[in-house]
């Protein structure tokens, strides 16, 4: 029931919005989302880490084809969709300085977004995966398209085919694993879970799913739609394309692949992690020469997700679970990082660091937010980004010495870039840009804290999130590796 | 078959209507002839009857497609006010040779019989041929049925030489009679069937437009009326895929290995060329002309497949595909009206002027290229599972990677509506005929996308 209620609350939320008209769609649009966040936490209160998938919900859709709504929860699903429910309201109030044209469609896209995403993350049927997988990708290809920048139409559209592709492969995957299930067919996870598939089979399945999640994530060499569409679609979509989306690719591969095609992974699993770790340097060292902002945490977000990939990819318990903690610090990481830097350029008119610097005597609060955030993607301890980057890099670590050598890189590489931003933004002599720069808004500052405090207090006591999704890992692994030969 | 007497009567009727001028009633009474034999029709359901000396054969097959071409013919009836009379005086004729195409479309759907199938091909082809031409004064127009009736006679010819050659190979012309002899292996010769079975092929792909045998489609569909394109690429080519399926499906069950390969070698060119072509448009109709074409041939992969449900399947991705492609030519009138061309760039600034419009026009793009909750991805979903259920795979890498590119051309359609800025944003004023048409499209492509199920296992 409340799992239904997750995937379809947004739903009606957002045909609700349609209707409305004018000043107040923004605040309606918050108070749904906070109203699916209360839906979220009630699951939380109810969740019990170590008995598996729960609040299930299984009724028939299209019975002639086997296909059911079916979707629960357990620890890995639950800490993504409460990172939804998290940033969706942080993303929605971080617009409420901007005045959008035609705002009801900005948000009711918006929410129907939410809901492919938490349909993505609950969804035990292949069909509603692959469903709630195009409803999210929809409405951010519109939001893209129609409210970002003037190179945006192009770039989206380019984004676009791209990862449509990577679905329709997808979808063949999911229909070829449908017909091999025994009986009358049926899409359910468990059933796909079940299969016999010979190493050819897997093979196949693998590489079809792999394609479409590594363009999601992105994985090197499929990365080339991410740095521009990042940095053309208006600030808050590209937080819901770094923040939450690209999470899809990685819980995709986590929850799909791997356990499907186990024998495939093993086979190719090296491969798949040599190419996020050639992602995780590539990454910083285009990051370190950039000079636009946005464009530069778009690398600095490749060079993570290279070795979140990688740590989901090892198939050990450190790698997953740093993978977890990992995507839910880098989410909030890159949602605070993407929101200084759309403040910077609202309040500036540029976001590129040969225009900007001085800042931190004219905004101070905003100044020491972003040295917070920075800190916690440069992964200090104490802040959320340590713990994950530490579980990631003991797992390449325990695979092979030099992945962990090279991976660690990410860290000095990533302080780099990190403090190379900081200081050619906010430090330095003021001009005549940056003169105009003011302290932060009421709603600007409501969504910071908000940030700095979930970044601080993750770094200081990341027991519970570990907690959470430490069975539904263990499981999992057990479920891969009893199938790998 | 009481709805082909009623549709033939209210033709008759209505050209003496159009004789005495009651030019008003034209269009009240060319429904109610579509809706009463619709009602008739569907009153079939369920009992297989044969008609004629069992020339005509109606089963729920027959029964599905023939319901769906009347709600098709009356969408575009609906579209048709006013706009007949734009073009000519006589209007009533246009109405009666539509009447009489979708007589003959229904005879495609129901035959027995390869003679009624040919018969059917005829009465249909040469309502056609005028109705290409009938706006008698225009260049592109008359080049239209010019070249339509010459490669539509040419493509009759070899229906009729191949229909023979079965015949000789044979001994009837009964379809289910031809089924027996081949299963029974009552063959005279084989090479006049294999013979036969080309000939037939080839005249069905020029009548459903599948390349190689596509190269009139496009001038035609651009030079005809934007209504006769519809319905020549709605109508038509449903009944001609019907057809095309019927026939395979049917008679030569056991020669697989002889004609799948030419189908799937047709499927693969239909693809190829439809999505490639289409991809590089700048004119909507073409567009369409060109959709049309890469949408038979994704249709004709129900034909390769030949798997439980795919006849159904083929249904429902011809009943998505119809209401979509009626949608779009709707908005192609409104727009031509106002801007006075179709090219793409003439939509731009239509989701800020006529957001209603764009929406529904956003939908039908959405259907067509098969984004899920709409009618268009479950129809390319049931296509795709069937063909997987039958290992194609290369048959399946290369209708995704088409899918992808159509994905690409739709999206043109649906970028250009919202990102590009118009001078001109004056509103159009959308006839109530136009809004019936689009929101019941909109209503039917969403529901068919959430909960497919009403239509799936029909037979």
């Amino acid at each position: 029931m409340i799992t239904a209620l997750l995937i379809f609350f947004p739903i009606l939320g957002s045909l609700l919005l349609l209707l409305l008209k004018g000043e107040s769609v923004k605040k309606i649009a918050l108070l749904l989302v906070l109203v699916e966040f209360a839906i979220s936490i009630a699951a939380a209160l109810r969740f019990v880490p170590a008995s598996g998938t729960q609040f299930l919900l299984d009724i028939p859709w299209i019975p002639a084809y086997g296909i059911h709504l079916k979707a629960g929860i357990d620890g890995i699903s639950l800490l993504l969709v409460l990172l939804t429910t998290v940033l969706v309201p942080l993303i929605i109030l971080s617009t409420f300085q901007r005045n959008f044209k035609n705002p009801a469609a900005f948000y009711a896209l918006l929410l129907f977004m939410q809901a492919g995403l938490i349909g993505v993350f609950v969804a035990l049927d292949g069909f509603l995966f692959y469903v709630s997988w195009e409803i999210a990708l929809i409405p951010i290809y519109f939001i893209s398209a129609i409210w970002g920048d003037e190179n945006r139409v192009n770039v989206t559209f380019k984004f676009f085919v791209y990862t449509i592709f990577g679905s329709l492969l997808m979808l063949i995957a999911i229909i070829y694993l449908y017909l091999q299930t025994p009986g009358t067919h049926t899409y359910d996870l468990q059933a796909f879970y079940d299969l016999n598939l010979t190493l050819s089979q897997q093979t196949f399945v693998f590489w079809a799913f792999f394609i479409a999640f590594a363009i999601k994530m992105p994985i090197f060499p499929l990365h080339t739609w991410q740095p521009d569409t990042y940095t053309s679609a208006p600030a808050a979509g590209t937080m819901l394309l770094a923040g939450i989306m690209l999470k899809m690719g990685i819980y995709g591969a986590i929850r799909w692949l791997m356990p499907i095609s186990p024998m495939a992974w093993s086979q190719n699993s090296y491969i798949i992690i040599d190419l996020c770790i050639l992602g995780v340097v590539y990454g910083a060292i285009i990051a370190m020469v950039q000079n636009d902002m946005k464009r530069l945490v778009a690398y600095s977000s490749l060079s993570h997700v290279g070795l979140i990939a990688a740590g989901a990819f090892s198939g050990n318990l450190n790698g997953l679970q740093g993978a977890m903690i990992q995507m839910i610090s880098h989410g909030i990481n890159v949602v605070g990082m993407f929101f200084v830097i759309d403040i910077i350029e609202q309040k500036t008119g540029s976001r590129f660091l040969r225009d900007l610097g001085g800042m931190a005597t004219k905004a101070k609060t905003l100044s020491i937010c972003f040295m917070i955030i920075l800190l916690g993607s440069v992964a200090l301890p104490f802040t959320n980004g340590f713990i994950g980057e530490f579980l990631l890099l003991k797992s390449m670590n325990d695979i092979n010495i030099w992945y962990g050598a090279i991976a660690g890189l990410t860290i000095i590489l990533g302080a780099v870039y990190m403090f190379r931003m900081y200081q050619k933004s906010m430090l330095g002599e003021l001009n005549s840009l940056t003169e105009k720069m003011t302290d932060l808004k009421w709603n600007e500052k409501l969504v910071l804290f908000t940030i700095v405090f979930l970044i601080i207090i993750i770094g200081v006591y990341p027991q519970p999130i570990l907690e959470v999704s430490k069975y539904a890992s263990a499981d999992l692994l057990d479920l891969i590796h009893s199938r790998e030969y | 078959m009481i709805a082909l007497v009623i549709l033939i009567i209210t033709a008759l009727v209505l050209l003496f209507a159009g004789l005495y001028h009651f030019n008003k009633a034209l269009l009240p009474l060319s429904l109610l002839g579509i809706l009463s034999a619709l009602v008739v029709t569907i009153l079939d359901w369920n009992q297989p009857k044969y008609y004629f000396a069992e020339t005509l054969f109606i089963d729920n097959f027959s029964v599905a497609f023939s319901s769906l071409l009347l709600v098709s013919t009356g969408l575009i009836f609906l579209l048709s006010s006013d706009y007949f009379e734009k073009i000519s005086k006589n209007v009533a004729e246009y109405y009666a040779l539509i009447l009489f195409a979708l007589v003959g479309a229904l005879c495609l759907i129901s035959y027995q019989n390869l003679s009624m199938l040919f018969i059917g091909i005829e009465i249909m082809s040469v309502s056609l041929y005028i109705l290409a031409g009938i706006r008698k004064n225009d260049p592109f127009s008359n080049e239209a049925a010019l070249k339509y009736f010459l490669m539509g006679s040419f493509a009759t010819g070899f229906l009729l030489f191949g229909i023979a050659l079965l015949y000789g190979a044979t001994g009837t012309f009964n379809i289910e009679l031809i089924a027996e002899s081949i299963r029974e292996g009552k063959i005279l010769d084989f090479s006049i069937l294999y013979g036969g079975i080309l000939m037939v092929i080839i005249g069905l792909s020029f009548k459903v437009s599948a390349a190689p045998f596509h190269f009139w489609a496009p001038d035609v569909y651009q030079g005809s009326p934007a209504l006769i394109t519809a319905f020549m690429s709605t109508v038509v080519k449903t009944a001609g895929i019907a057809a095309f399926y019927k026939l395979f499906a049917t008679s030569f069950i056991g020669l697989e290995q002889f004609w799948v390969p030419v189908i799937t070698v047709i499927v693969v060119i239909t693809l190829l060329v439809g999505n490639f072509t289409a991809a590089y448009q700048l004119n909507f109709k073409r567009l369409l002309a060109y959709s049309s074409i890469s949408n038979a041939g994704y249709m004709l992969i129900g034909i390769v497949t030949l798997a439980a449900y795919s006849s159904n399947a083929v249904f429902f991705y011809a009943a998505a595909y119809s209401i979509a492609t009626i949608m779009a030519f709707s908005v192609l009138l409104l727009i031509k009206n106002k801007t006075g061309n179709t090219e793409i760039e003439s939509f731009s600034g239509l989701g800020k002027s006529n957001p209603g419009l764009a929406f529904a026009l956003t939908i039908s793009m959405c259907s067509l290229a098969g984004i899920p909750l709409t009618a268009g991805f479950f129809g390319k979903f049931m296509i795709f599972s069937s063909a997987i259920s039958q290992q194609l795979v290369w048959l399946i890498v290369i209708a995704v990677i088409n899918s992808a590119i159509g994905i690409y051309y739709y999206f043109k359609v649906i970028k250009v509506m919202y990102t590009s800025e118009s001078p001109d944003s004056n509103t159009i004023s959308i006839p109530a005929g136009y809004k019936i048409v689009l929101s019941v499209g909109v209503a039917l492509v969403l529901i068919l996308g959430i909960y497919p199920d009403l239509l799936i296992r029909l037979f």
